[in-house]
């Protein structure tokens, strides 16, 4: 129990990041035309390449040969997932623009 | 000295970067929403990842030390970008929703390869302190579980919608499944009520619990099929928006946390959306059969009637409206500018044209209006398909390319149907039906169509951009 308050306590301010969050990404999210779902999801899914942050740290830190392994491979994932997202999603979005 | 002023210059430029990549996450995830913006949107989300990186790379310290392996962090960026880039680049539209799934495994198994490095690393003062029930090593154990989870069911997904893994049904596969996920659940509590030393005694445990996981990934994708696909990935790619939260709680990075978890709740939005837009709820996604599982009740009767190519340039030049229906047969034979040909020479006869498209039209919702679009097709003349239903019975002709499940009566007339109750588009209420298909086969639901063996329709046997091409010689000829 103990355990438990002292966690809630030491992340609060993490605790209240993330709810707030919650309700921003439904906010943000919300009442968008069908027609954009597909690009919609591409692009969240890049912005989840946000994990490569924490891979930088791994790779930064790492202290043995398996770690640094792990840690590029982490990377070079983490990479593809951003640079691949963001790019498709562009891809998509193109198509829309071209008869303005 | 210098290393104590260059602390105290670095942390607040990086925290600063932080905000700032958050917000224009927010802004970007924003402006995706709206077509005009949306372009510019993912360039903003976009800016605020390179920013978030290199301030990293510059400025990030872990107990006062700095990154180090910097030429080795940047060889791997440069192999992640050129690989990224490449694959994001050549790959043809119609490929592109196993794509968005393959990339999105990328990003589920680097949280999970995160967590795995950082197990062993638990800080032994920390565990000494409050034991392994901390939130250090549920970060951790939660980071690996839905990492690997969203990482071996995208691997999966991109295989179905790639073609090359089938569905597999199997009655007990639920309950299996929800043993696996408490096995799961029960190594999380297992190791972090174990009292030791250092977390690196229980290192064993952590592979295992992976190759667990792996197991539950692949047999909670693989018995979904069909046109819930789009659903699961959404559903996965939030799972890994919450997969990069948890690196966030453990280094206490707010850029990790707010975009994993903006992406985690939009994504679940999201997923609900297009569930709606289906007319199915998530639970019923997750454990119910979608095609091929249920009987339907109706029995082919009733004859195909087959069209000649003339007869049906005819038919559709002395047409006041005709309506298409594009489904993704019209996607894989690339046929989409030949239709759009068809339709200008259409118009330039005076016939009204529109195309009417379906939630789910192709594999994924908005996936057609993509591939229109790249065929210059005007985005006034989509039109969704609950708006153009009440107008298809003044509808002169519908011609359905390569649809099938999104045009079925079956979702509206037999509740025993697995497809019941999907919004479809009425083409059987227009005055002529004409169906370009391969060949009988069925939809992707694997259900039988009623609608081909209507009175009103015929049919056009054949590749889609073949058909299209002899039919628009035939039109111009007349």
């Amino acid at each position: 129990m103990e355990n438990i308050s002292g966690f809630f306590l030491q992340n609060r301010e993490a605790i209240f990041l993330v709810i707030l969050s919650i309700f921003l990404g439904i906010e943000v999210i919300s009442h968008v035309p069908a027609v954009l779902h597909t690009p919609l999801m591409s692009g969240a899914n890049a912005i989840h390449g946000v994990v490569i942050i924490g891979a930088i740290i791994v790779m930064g830190h790492a202290d043995n040969t398996a770690s640094m392994i792990l840690g590029f491979l982490a990377v070079v994932l983490g990479t593809l997932n951003v640079v691949g997202g963001f790019v498709v999603t562009d891809r998509m979005l193109e198509m829309f623009k071209k008869k303005e | 000295m210098n290393e104590v002023s260059q602390f105290q210059f670095g942390i607040p430029i990086l925290e600063f970067t932080y905000i700032l990549a958050s917000v224009l996450f927010i802004f970007g995830l924003k402006m995706l929403s709206h077509p005009l913006t949306a372009r510019r949107g993912n360039f903003i989300a976009a800016i605020g990842m390179g920013l978030a990186i290199v301030a990293t790379i510059m400025f990030h310290r872990k107990n006062g030390e700095p990154i180090g392996n910097i030429p080795y962090i940047l060889a791997a960026i440069i192999i992640g970008t050129a690989i990224g880039w490449i694959i994001a680049r050549r790959v043809k539209m119609t490929a592109m929703p196993q794509l968005v799934s393959f990339f999105n495994g990328m990003g589920g198994a680097a949280a999970a390869l995160i967590s795995m490095v950082e197990f062993p690393h638990v800080s032994p003062d920390l565990i000494a302190k409050s034991g392994m029930a901390n939130g250090h090593v549920l970060a951790i154990l939660l980071g690996l579980m839905i990492g690997t989870i969203s990482w071996a069911g995208s691997m999966i997904a991109f295989g179905k919608l790639d073609g090359w893994i089938g569905d597999l049904r199997i009655k007990s596969l639920k309950y299996l499944n929800l043993t696996i996920l408490a096995v799961l659940i029960g190594f999380i509590v297992f190791i972090m009520t174990r009292h030791v030393q250092a977390s690196s005694e229980l290192s064993p445990l952590i592979y295992i619990m992976f190759a667990v996981a792996v197991i539950y990934g692949v047999l909670f994708v693989m018995p979904i099929g069909g046109a819930d696909m789009p659903v699961v990935i959404s559903l996965l790619n939030s799972f890994t928006g919450v997969a990069a939260a948890m690196g966030g709680f453990l280094y206490n990075n707010q850029a990790m946390l707010t975009g994993g978890i903006l992406v985690g709740s939009a994504g679940t939005i999201l997923t609900i959306l297009m569930c709606r837009a289906m007319n199915r709820s998530l639970l019923n996604v997750i454990v119910g059969v979608f095609g091929g599982g249920g009987q339907t009740k109706t029995s082919t009767t009733g004859t195909v009637k087959e069209i000649t190519i003339s007869d049906a340039a005819v038919l559709l030049s002395y047409s006041k409206k005709v309506v298409i229906v594009p489904g993704y047969g019209l996607a894989v034979a690339q046929a989409q500018h030949v239709c759009h040909e068809l339709d200008k020479l259409l118009d330039e006869k005076g016939v009204e044209v529109k195309y009417a498209i379906h939630p789910v039209a192709g594999r994924m919702p908005g996936h057609m209006n993509v591939l229109l679009a790249e065929a210059d097709v005007p985005y006034e003349q989509l039109i969704e398909s609950d708006e153009i239903n009440p107008d298809l019975p003044n509808t002169d002709v519908v011609v359905v390319i390569g649809a099938n499940d999104v045009v079925n009566p079956a979702a509206e007339d037999d509740p025993s149907s697995p497809i019941y109750g999907m919004p479809i588009v009425k083409a059987r209420d227009a005055k002529n039906i004409i169906v370009m298909k391969r060949g009988m086969g069925k939809g992707y639901a694997a259900i039988e169509n009623m609608l081909f063996y209507d009175a009103k329709t015929r049919m056009l046997f054949g590749d889609a951009k073949t058909t299209l091409l002899n039919l628009v010689n035939e039109v111009k000829s007349i």
